[in-house]
């Protein structure tokens, strides 16, 4: 692999893994608030760097299956629940204000068991998650393309490169994101959650998917598909009228 | 009981709910078949199985079943 194609190959691989982490802060800060978001970031990242400094080359040890079937099955569980009162809420079954109550109660659970008053942990833990298992998955790119080339450094300016040029979208697209409508928008996290956590959950299990990632927006189509026929379906059942979007 | 221990009670409970709510959320089948479906899909990837089709399954069933059984419930 000359030097060139090393470093398209760290950072085209390395660009994969932001974008998959990207969606994900993404779709939590727009919905949940940008303050626990970013600390679940800013968490996850120095998670990394205390990581990646203490074990250095070892880090291809890590089972990274096992950290995909935890990661995975809990994004999984938070999906659906979320995609859930999505569809409910689009239906017309549950009203759109019982989320915020419910939001608030849970906030205040927060402060009675934690210090750390006012943090939305459910928007943290999904940002930490989703950053710390993809940075995770960088580092291995870095370290397994740039150690069998003997030139780890390329291979990390490649993945650096990545992460900027993803970054760089991401502030891009944060402004419009937020002008979606509410409902909407967590309509779209519950389906983008739900699709990684069955993506991830699924390859911690061991189970290989056919053409790797990009498998991932069959799954996200697939998901998207279910969840709006459940929307037509549950109208029908609970006798509203259909409307054509999911606000 | 004294007025220590009851408190430390009562915020053990309200710990334990906080984390069962974070995790399990209103439909505790929801967490149940994902629970499954990983294990059924590990056992078939296991033995040599292609069981990518088990989480896609597991979300049409569990998903289904919830949101209609919660219409249901809101007739």
């Amino acid at each position: 692999m000359g030097a060139v194609v090393l470093f398209l190959a760290a950072f085209l691989a390395s660009a994969v893994e932001g974008v998959e982490a990207l969606t994900i802060v993404l779709a939590v800060g727009v919905t949940r608030g940008w303050r626990s978001t970013m600390l679940g970031v800013a968490s996850a990242t120095g998670a990394l760097v205390l990581v990646v400094a203490a074990l250095g080359p070892a880090l291809t040890q890590v089972p990274i299956d096992g950290l995909r079937l935890v990661v995975g099955g809990l994004l999984l569980v938070f999906g659906l629940q979320w995609l859930r009162k999505a569809i409910l809420r689009a239906a017309g079954v549950k009203a759109v204000h019982d989320e915020d109550a419910i939001y608030r109660e849970e906030v205040e659970q927060a402060r009675a068991v934690t210090a750390a008053a006012g943090t939305d942990w459910y928007a943290f833990t999904v940002a930490f998650k989703g950053v710390f298992l993809e940075g995770l998955e960088v580092v291995f790119v870095v370290l397994t393309f740039g150690t069998s080339q003997h030139h780890v450094l390329l291979a990390a300016a490649g993945a650096g490169a990545a992460v900027v040029v993803v970054l760089a979208a991401g502030l891009a697209v944060h402004r419009p994101l937020s002008r979606v409508p509410e409902n909407s928008m967590k309509f779209c996290v519950g389906v983008m959650l739900t699709t990684f956590g069955v993506f991830w959950g699924a390859e911690g299990a061991g189970v290989r998917w056919p053409h790797g990632d990009a498998f991932i927006p069959g799954i996200l189509v697939f998901v998207l598909a279910l969840a709006l026929g459940l929307v037509g379906a549950a109208r029908q059942v609970a006798g509203r009228p259909a409307a054509s979007v999911p606000a | 009981m004294s007025q220590a221990s009851s408190g430390l009670r009562r915020r053990t409970v309200a710990f334990a709910r906080f984390w069962y709510d974070f995790v399990v959320g209103d439909d505790w089948t929801i967490a149940l078949g994902v629970v499954v479906a990983l294990t059924v899909a590990h056992l078939l990837a296991d033995n040599g199985v292609s069981a990518w089709f088990v989480l896609p399954l597991m979300v049409t069933v569990g998903l289904s079943a919830s949101v209609l059984r919660a219409t249901h419930r809101a007739r």
